[in-house]
């Protein structure tokens, strides 16, 4: 997939309860979720981020709790990929569990700044920075991993398996 | 070469001779759990498999904790789907009244084991491997595989030793040595390793405190956290279960990511600072810092024993004028306990409030949510911005004695303090 976004820069270890705080998961509606995505780092974050823009952080991006909530949040705010340091282990399986898009690239997160546009091909890993022309590599997926996300996410994967199994038996 | 624990375990449940860190593997599961929040997402995404039934209700299990009894009609319909699915599948359920904190609940019913592999839509769930099981948090759509598989993926965790050397002194736990280590590594330090707990201090540890430190290897960006077994893990379980399980040792040549090692002879107690569980600090050096609010709970400090600690320092004393104090059981087990052993008249008797078991303001749910500008001590285990309430809030982490000494201080303060003003006065 082939991203094309404005940027919005967030620091290192940016927590799951920043990205959605407890007080709103009494639902998981992804509409009602994203009406309050970062609202504790950024409490005009709503109104500002659009469809097709990207979030780069540092490191331990989605640190904390086990919540889906946070990258369903993210995505259903419109943002179409995340690019990080390093991501939190839960945090990571999460989002590709639900597709949205990581990269891993720490380089490309230093020298990124609000505002920059990115280009980003997901699956090669690529980043271009429009703004400083400089284009970075992003650390690759595991081959397990890449099978969920070319699967177009882990249920996907999984009812695969569960049909193949049956029409087996 | 020699395998960790952490390996031993992953190598049973992938059915090979060994593991090596960084390998993905696809694992057997012995528990699957989730609670209210989480369930929904997970029983949603289950049903998109066409499946009729979870892999084997009997190892998935469902804990109503977060916001119940219900706080609002929104999380009663939460805690509805997850009751409802529950009942329908014959899962495991532990219904309000019965039940409790669900890193509470599970190891009081003998539900985690040594050896086992337990995943959790919960990121406490690191939890049991206080118990010497490898077991870790995972989001809802993993577990709603879990639930339909019986297996999951894993990367297999690189581990970092921990031995912690020399003697504990008097009235230094768990929470102390936990804080102490994400203090030092930072709350990335760890990040997708297992942190195996040793050394002579851990081995005189009892088993609540183990399970202290363990709650809270997450906060180091832990994958999981793990400790050996020993006669406190057999003698503890055989409290609660009489069912068979085999516990797992790292080899003397076992490979490490790294060997860190502390002497916490003379550790203090410890509080962590607004807003990373790093910011460390002694108690007793944080100046006066005054505080609105005192909360002591939680899956990392609602046990029994934490109760105890706190019932010795209120005895006898009140709770600060300025402070409202908060002390919620981990499980209606251990909030009968504590009205049996008196403690709970304690609690009442010097001004705090003893509610019935639940998250609630740990995660800023309800029961004690706090406004702009507040501060509060609690035995909870993160302080992140926004975690109990506005963003402005302040919470400050401690183990319980702390937390009680604070609550009659009226600011961030130790119990030695208590002591010392006793003797002054
Ligand atoms: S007590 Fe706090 S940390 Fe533990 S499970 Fe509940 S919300 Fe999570």
């Amino acid at each position: 997939m082939q991203v094309r976004g404005r940027v919005w820069k967030f620091g290192d270890d940016v927590d799951t309860d920043v990205i959605i705080p407890a007080r709103y998961l009494m639902t998981s509606d992804p509409d009602e979720l994203a009406a309050h995505v970062m609202e504790d780092i950024d409490p005009d974050f709503t109104s500002k981020v659009q469809e097709g823009d990207i979030i780069v952080a540092g490191k331990n991006f989605g640190c904390g709790s086990s919540r889906e909530h946070a990258p369903i949040a993210i995505k259903a705010a419109g943002v179409k990929a995340v690019v990080a340091e390093s991501f939190a282990r839960i945090f990571y399986r999460n989002a590709i569990n639900i597709g949205l898009a990581l990269v891993e690239a720490p380089e490309a997160s230093q020298e990124t700044e609000t505002g920059d546009i990115l280009e980003i091909d997901t699956d090669e890993g690529g980043v271009l920075n429009l703004r400083t022309g400089e284009s970075y590599d992003s650390r690759p997926f595991p081959a397990y991993v890449q099978q969920i996300i070319d699967a177009g996410g882990l249920m996907q994967a999984v009812s695969q398996r569960v049909q193949s199994k049956s029409a087996a038996q | 070469m020699g395998q960790t624990m952490t390996q031993k375990i992953l190598a049973r449940a992938a059915h090979q001779e060994t593991v090596t860190p960084g390998e993905i593997v696809e694992v057997d599961l012995d528990l699957v759990m989730t609670n209210d929040i989480t369930a929904p997402i997970s029983i949603a995404e289950f049903k998109k498999t066409g499946l009729e039934s979870v892999f084997d209700p009997k190892k998935v299990v469902m804990v109503p904790d977060h916001f119940v009894p219900a706080k609002d009609i929104k999380s009663a319909e939460q805690a509805k789907i997850m009751r409802e699915f529950a009942k329908e599948q014959g899962t495991l359920y532990f219904e309000i009244g019965r039940a409790g904190i669900e890193h509470v609940v599970l190891p009081e019913n003998g539900l985690t084991l040594p050896g086992q592999v337990i995943i959790g839509a919960d990121s406490h769930t690191c939890t049991y491997g206080a118990f010497n099981a490898f077991s870790t948090g995972m989001g809802s759509t993993d577990i709603a595989a879990g639930m339909a598989l019986g297996t999951t993926w894993v990367r297999v965790p690189p581990s970092i030793k921990f031995v912690y050397n020399g003697t504990l002194p008097e009235g230094i736990g768990g929470k102390d040595l936990i804080l102490y280590t994400i203090g030092q590594i930072g709350v990335d330090g760890a990040l997708n390793c297992a942190m195996e707990f040793t050394g002579p201090v851990i081995d005189a540890l009892p088993m609540d405190q183990r399970i202290t430190m363990a709650n809270m290897a997450i906060e180091a960006g832990a994958t999981s956290g793990i400790f050996g077994f020993d006669d406190k893990t057999k003698e503890w379980l055989a409290a609660v279960t009489d069912n068979a399980y085999e516990p797992v040792f790292s080899d003397p040549d076992a490979e490490y990511q790294q060997v860190i090692e502390f002497d916490v002879s003379h550790l203090k107690p410890l509080v962590a600072l607004p807003h990373l569980p790093s910011n460390v600090h002694a108690a007793d050096e944080v100046g006066n810092m005054p505080i609105h609010q005192v909360v002591i709970g939680s899956c990392t400090n609602g046990r029994l024993s934490d109760l105890r600690e706190v019932a010795k320092i209120l005895e006898g004393r009140q709770v600060h004028p300025d402070i409202r104090c908060i002390v919620i059981p981990g499980s209606q087990e251990v909030g009968k306990q504590a009205t049996r052993e008196g403690l709970a008249d304690i609690f009442m008797n010097a001004g705090a409030i003893f509610s019935t078991s639940t998250c609630g303001p740990c995660l800023g749910g309800y029961m004690g949510v706090l406004a702009k500008g507040e501060r509060c001590v609690s035995t909870t285990n993160r302080n992140f911005r926004g975690r109990m309430g506005h963003r402005e809030a302040e919470i400050i982490l401690a183990g319980p004695q702390v937390a009680a000494a604070s609550a009659v201080l009226g600011r961030v303060g130790s119990p030695l303090e208590l002591t010392e003003r006793v003797a002054a006065d």
